[in-house]
């Protein structure tokens, strides 16, 4: 049965991919092939409009190909999937960290643990930049040469100044994206 | 209003202010979440991003899952983690249903060029503010510099990175122990 299929394919998907909606991907381009769902050219669209639509990625993926296999029942289906792995693993884990909570070796590994993870949201905020606000030209072995985005280095300038504003700071972030994607629109960036 | 209402409202607000993957939703979830709501503290978003990031599913799904727990147990995680899925279920059913070329539209594009730059800038703001409440000393900032480094130019696996660094956590704070102990027995 089709809806059942879709649930188990991207259960599968949910429980295998560590590490955020990127490493969905692979799952995707496989479960294409194996279903005959929709062609790689079509995922390669798929994954444009989940980057760029509100929403985590590796969920908006999960609902674009449910819906164009299975109408707005496949997309609740397939995002279900794709979530339950999540849930279930994760619950276990905090009952577990609840549970020994007081421990000091639990507190000891978070000691060195946070600043691990803080130093991964950074190395993932320098992907963003380097995404966003440079253009790769060329990549040999280990020398990339880029060139900045000046226009959007300028727009993020402004951002950062912005946030930092003592009568400002307490907006909310929305508001500074919403911002952005006007200037985007009207400075033609 | 109704707790699990609130816990669903919350994380569609969440979700439909993130643009991007998981890492783009924590400058929201430190607005909605710890300062606006005070389910979590800084720290506690550190840890659960910790977990998130080296146990399988998808990071901003993981997160959601772990606060709502924490708030109000199985019940809560669940709750939580379908308010965030919602607003991504209607945006993206209405655009495959009626926009099939959104991506390529011009303002689209021009509009997230934008929205990427800005991502960036919170994205930013947001570490600088968990850096007060993680790295703490000269070991934790050792930690954060190395970590960062091994992530962002040689690509080393989160999850490797997150497993080691808890381990020397760990032997850190029991030598530091075994250490104070010594010196106590020897006063």
């Amino acid at each position: 049965m089709l809806y059942l299929r879709l649930f188990y394919e991207f259960f599968k998907a949910g429980l295998f991919a560590v590490g955020g909606g990127l490493a969905t991907v692979p799952f995707l381009t496989d479960m294409g092939a194996s279903t005959g769902w929709f062609t790689n050219a079509e995922l390669a669209n798929m994954i444009a409009i989940s980057e760029s639509t509100p929403g985590p990625m590796g969920v908006n993926m999960a609902t674009y190909v449910g819906f164009e296999v299975g109408g707005v029942l496949g997309a609740v289906v397939a995002t279900l999937g794709l979530v339950c792995p999540s849930i279930i693993i994760i619950i276990i884990i905090a009952a577990f960290l609840e549970k020994f909570r007081s421990s000091k070796y639990v507190e000891y590994v978070f000691y060195g643990l946070r600043p691990a993870s803080t130093g991964l949201i950074a190395a993932a905020c320098w992907g963003v930049v380097t995404i966003s606000l440079l253009t790769v030209l060329s990549t040999e072995g280990a020398v990339v040469t880029f060139s900045l985005n000046w226009q959007l280095l300028l727009l993020a300038a402004v951002v950062y100044a912005c946030t930092h504003l003592e009568r400002l700071k307490k907006l909310h972030p929305i508001i500074w994206i919403a911002l952005s994607a006007a200037a985007g629109v009207i400075f033609q960036l | 209003m109704n707790v699990y209402l609130d816990l669903f409202l919350t994380f569609a607000r969440v979700g439909v202010c993130t643009f991007g993957g998981g890492y783009a939703m924590l400058p929201i979830l430190q607005r909605e979440v710890v300062e606006k709501k005070g389910w979590a503290t800084d720290a506690e978003l550190t840890d659960y991003y910790a977990i998130g990031q080296c146990t399988p599913g998808v990071i901003a799904v993981n997160t959601a899952t772990f606060i709502g727990h924490k708030y109000k147990g199985i019940l809560g995680g669940i709750v939580a983690t379908l308010g965030m899925v919602f607003p991504s279920l209607v945006i993206i059913s209405v655009i495959a249903a009626f926009l099939q070329n959104f991506a390529d539209n011009v303002y689209v594009i021009h509009a997230f060029n934008g929205i990427r730059a800005c991502v960036c800038v919170l994205i930013f703001n947001a570490v600088m503010k968990l850096r007060k409440s993680t790295v703490i000393d000269m070991t934790t900032a050792v930690i954060f510099l190395v970590v960062f480094l091994l992530s962002a130019i040689w690509g080393l696996s989160p999850a490797i990175l997150v497993l080691v660094c808890g381990v020397i956590g760990l032997a850190l704070k029991l030598m530091q122990e075994r250490r104070g102990q010594k010196g106590g027995d020897e006063a």
